[in-house]
Formats: C-alpha cells, sequence, structure tokens
C-alpha cells in the first residue's frame, strides 16, 4: 500500500458532522496559480480539504474539516485563506476526541 | 442575548475554561462560560493522560464519579527505526495505589462531565455558541464579547480567554501573535477499538492498569514528532504529531506518516483486528517558555493552550490548562473580592501567581530545548535512532565476531554519522538545554 492510497475520505467517514450547508468556515482567496503556501495545504490537512481542481486552482471543501487550525496557521497570515470557526453546534462532533 | 451583566466571562469548556469557570462560581461569582461545541468536549483532542494531582486541586473527590479508563503502571520509551525499537520500560507496582497518580481518559466523555460540574457550581453555561468577536471599549478595555447568537453581545468585568491552541479571539483583537508553523504540531490520532481482555493481554494489564508508550525516531521521517499509544479500556488511542513547518517543509501527509506508524512491526501487532471509530487531529502548542504571550491586560486573561502553556517534553498539557485556569481565576477571585477593578495592573497578580507556581519553573527549564530539537530534528529523529538501533543489534546478535570488533563498528558508525565534533556539540547542547 502506498501513502497516496491511504483513504482519508474513510477515516472521516468515522466522524459525526454537522455541516453548516452554503456557509463554509474557511474560504480560499481567488487566484490563479495557487501560492506555495496554498499547495502546502494539499499535503497538510489531515483531513484532504484541499484540493486542486481541472484548472489548477486550490478549492476547498469544508465538510470533513476537523477544525485543527493548521490551514489557518499556514495560508492565513497571507491571505489566501480566510479562516473562521463554524457556527456554534455546527461542524465536527467527537464522540471521544 | 442574555440582558445580565456577569462578573466574568469563560470562552470556552476545555480544561482551562472548565478549571477558571468552576475556581470562580465556586467563591460565588457571576459567571458566564461560552462553548462553541454542542456539547463539552465535542471540539476536544487530546492523547489523553490526565494528571491526578492538578484534577484533585479542583475536585478532590473526582475518582468517585469522572469517566476515567485505566491508572497508568508502565510507560515505554521507544526510539524506533524502520524495522526496530530500542525501549526503555519502566513499570513499577507502587503505581497500583489508593490514589493513582496518572490515568488515560477520554476527552469528550470527560469533559462533559467535568463542564456538569461547573453547572452544578453555578456558572451559566452556554453551549453551540461561538463568540466572534471580544467587546472593547473606546479606550481599548476588554468589557465582554459578541457571540454568533442573535443580539449576541454580553458584558463582564473580566474575560477569561481559554479558547484553545488556535484561539482566533486573542489574536484578532492584536493581544497575543497567531501562532506559527514553528510553534505548533499537527498530532492526529486515531481510536482504535478491540475487546477488553485484548487490550489487557496484549499490553500486560490486569483490570484497570494502564500502559503508555511514546516513540520517536524515523517514523517522523527526519521531522520534530512522536507517535503515541495508550491503552484505554477497550480502545487504544493511537496516535502521531510532528511541527507544522516541518509538514510544510517535507509535504509529509499526516494520514500518511500514521498509516506508516500503526504498520511499523512494533505496532502492528497491538492494533490488529482492532475497529477504528474515530479520527482526529489537533494542534499542539510546542513553542516552550519564549513563546508564552502576555497573559493579561485591560479586562482579559489568557489561560491554557491560548497561552501556549504545554510542556513539550513532559507532554504534560492538560495539567497546565487545568493549573493556569484555576490559578487566574483565583487572582480574578481575589481582585474581585477588593472590589477593584479589573484593570491590567491588578490582573497582573496572575501572572505573579503563575511564575510561583510549577508552571512557569517547569517552562523555563527547558527554554532552550524546542529551538534545539527543532533545527537539529534530522540528527535526533533520523540519524541517532537508525545509529542507536543498528548498534542495538550488533551488540545483541551473535555471530563469532570478537566484542572488541563490534564496539569499534558501532563507535565507526557514530563518528562517521556525526563526525566527532558533532557528538560533543549535540551532546553539549542537549545537557546544557535540558539542565
Amino acid at each position: 500500500m502506498t501513502e497516496s492510497s491511504v483513504r482519508v475520505e474513510d477515516k472521516l467517514y468515522y466522524n459525526r458532522y454537522l455541516v453548516d450547508v452554503g456557509r463554509p468556515h474557511v474560504k480560499v482567496r481567488a487566484h490563479n496559480t495557487p501560492s506555495q503556501q496554498l499547495r502546502a495545504l494539499l499535503k497538510a490537512c489531515p483531513a484532504r480539504c484541499y484540493e486542486l481542481n481541472e484548472t489548477g486552482q486550490v478549492e476547498v471543501t469544508v465538510d470533513g474539516c476537523v477544525e485543527c487550525g493548521t490551514c489557518r496557521v499556514i495560508a492565513e497570515p497571507s491571505g489566501d485563506i480566510e479562516w473562521n470557526y463554524p457556527r456554534g453546534g455546527y461542524g465536527v462532533l467527537f464522540k471521544f476526541g | 442575548m442574555i440582558d445580565e451583566r456577569f462578573d466574568a466571562i469563560v470562552v470556552g469548556a476545555g480544561m482551562a475554561g472548565n478549571a477558571a469557570a468552576l475556581t470562580m462560581a465556586r467563591s460565588g461569582m457571576k459567571v458566564l462560560q461560552l462553548e462553541r461545541g454542542e456539547y463539552a468536549g465535542s471540539k476536544n483532542v487530546q492523547g489523553a493522560i490526565l494528571y491526578a494531582d492538578m484534577m484533585e486541586k479542583l475536585i478532590p473527590d473526582f475518582r468517585e464519579e469522572a469517566p476515567l479508563e485505566r491508572h497508568l503502571v508502565e510507560q515505554r520509551f521507544w526510539m524506533m527505526d524502520d524495522r526496530a525499537h530500542v525501549g526503555m520500560h519502566y513499570r513499577s507496582d507502587e503505581f497500583n495505589e489508593e490514589r493513582p497518580n496518572r490515568y488515560t481518559i477520554i476527552r469528550a466523555q470527560f469533559d462533559k462531565w467535568f463542564s456538569s460540574k461547573v453547572r452544578e457550581a453555578g456558572t451559566t453555561v452556554l453551549y453551540e455558541t461561538t463568540v466572534t468577536e471580544l467587546a472593547r471599549d473606546s479606550r481599548g478595555k476588554v468589557i465582554g464579547v459578541r457571540t454568533d447568537r442573535q443580539d449576541g453581545e454580553v458584558h463582564a468585568d473580566v474575560v477569561v480567554l481559554a479558547e484553545g491552541v488556535n484561539g482566533l479571539l486573542g489574536t484578532r483583537a492584536g493581544l497575543r501573535e497567531r501562532p506559527t508553523p514553528d510553534k505548533v504540531a499537527l498530532a492526529v490520532k486515531e481510536m482504535h477499538f478491540l475487546p477488553r481482555e485484548t487490550i489487557e493481554a496484549r499490553f500486560n494489564l490486569k483490570e484497570d492498569e494502564g500502559v503508555v508508550i511514546e516513540a520517536a525516531g524515523t517514523i517522523s521521517r527526519g521531522m520534530t514528532g512522536m507517535g503515541f499509544i495508550y491503552a484505554n479500556k477497550e480502545c487504544i488511542s493511537l496516535g502521531m504529531g510532528c511541527l507544522v513547518s516541518d509538514f510544510r517543509r517535507t509535504g509529509e501527509t499526516p494520514y500518511g506518516l500514521l498509516d506508516h506508524f500503526k504498520r511499523h512491526p512494533s505496532v502492528a501487532p497491538l492494533i490488529v483486528g482492532s475497529e477504528v471509530k474515530e479520527y482526529s487531529a489537533h494542534l499542539i502548542p510546542e513553542g516552550g517558555y519564549k513563546a508564552i504571550p502576555q497573559l493579561y491586560g485591560e479586562g482579559w486573561l489568557v489561560v491554557g493552550d491560548a497561552a501556549q502553556l504545554n510542556n513539550a517534553i513532559h507532554r504534560e498539557g492538560s495539567n497546565l490548562a487545568l493549573t493556569s485556569g484555576r490559578i487566574a481565576a483565583e487572582a480574578i477571585v481575589h481582585v474581585n473580592s477588593r472590589r477593584d477593578p479589573m484593570t491590567g495592573t491588578n490582573l497582573s497578580l496572575y501572572k505573579k501567581m503563575l511564575d510561583n507556581s510549577f508552571v512557569m519553573k517547569d517552562l523555563k527549564k527547558y527554554k532552550d530545548l524546542p529551538k534545539l530539537m527543532h533545527t537539529n530534528s534530522e540528527n535526533f529523529f533520523l540519524t541517532y535512532p537508525q545509529l542507536v538501533s543498528r548498534a542495538m543489534q550488533n551488540f545483541v546478535r551473535v555471530d563469532g565476531t570478537p566484542k572488541i570488533e563490534k564496539e569499534r563498528v558501532t563507535v565507526r558508525s557514530f563518528v562517521k554519522a556525526r563526525s566527532w565534533v558533532g557528538l560533543f556539540s549535540d551532546a553539549c547542547r542537549l545537557a546544557r538545554a535540558w539542565r
């Protein structure tokens, strides 16, 4: 088994989420070519929320976000992403933590 | 939101926030605590180990009703290369005492219980409420918070920021810096469920005895990081953490490292056949003493992970959170009892009390270690573990080579990898930082 074959989606499936539909708490700033910081998120995000789209931009899907803040630490200072916590009650709900 | 005024608002219902709210409420202060999760603990992630002494100071008889997993009778340290580990174990029957010293816990369950104690003490706790901003007066004094509830502004004399390592409020208000990638580690963890008897057999335990394994070496691939395996009653907490700056530099993935750690021949047999029921991730403050921000100001205090209060060397975080939360609350209670205003000058009592506690003394002792580990990670987490493992194998494998020749091979391998000067300077720097 290679590392790229680790299925993060399967891991996230164990978790409970209450998704705040239509109100993502993390947003990526519009860009043509992703910055170094945005590229780093493709690998560093433990929930693999960041992906490249067909035209080469970094997109975020927050449904599986575990709210760790790694992407905030890496990419908020450069303005590449806008980071907030989900509204009260929404987001990941750890049973064990 | 709530049309009343409070003596204090606590942001967050983790270890630090609960300790602070409990202490203030018990002394008769009118306390509001705000937590963004559905219940306390629903957003909290930890390994997790609870140190009894710090908890006893808050709830002396917590052992009778708190959801605890196993009390620890054994600690293992593993230095790993890809196929082996060199280990040190400490196991003592003295840890099977009347009032055990350390327990494994499951944070979501423990925090829920802890929060019920905070409510019983008289704190008003609002869950599912995200604080979005600090409210300040024209001179910049913190006078309360704004939340995501309708008409969500609420006022108090003092705000305790127990918002965790990734706290947005304090950094947005300019009270402290946002953590930088070299000052926080990202840890990922899975909960592996197995029958109780299986866990006890695999870890050599009886009844509620527990074991902790801390592992370092090539598992982090030259990055500053560690793996951990904690035995709970019916599950095993298994995780791996490395500095965010190292993840960024190397392009390694957190789940890739975790999977690699799970497949290590020393680890795999412990979890074989388990059912995974949760995958979590969390940042851990790693900056140590030098990363501690301003701890108080006009109308506010910061406690726990939000204040970078974590002893990474001893892996003590939640007890520093519990203690700083309690001490902050005691300082506030003191100022409040004299009817003094919650100014920065008066709240500086918190810093004085914290400086006199083990929290700051311990962090000060290791003030140079984070930098040493972070700048020499290839040596400490890749080169040395490989050398030590090879030396051990050479030492124990009997193959007709004279022992004197075996010794020469080992010494030569160390010198070749690091040179005499390198070895000497690593040893000196480590000793100096540890002292």
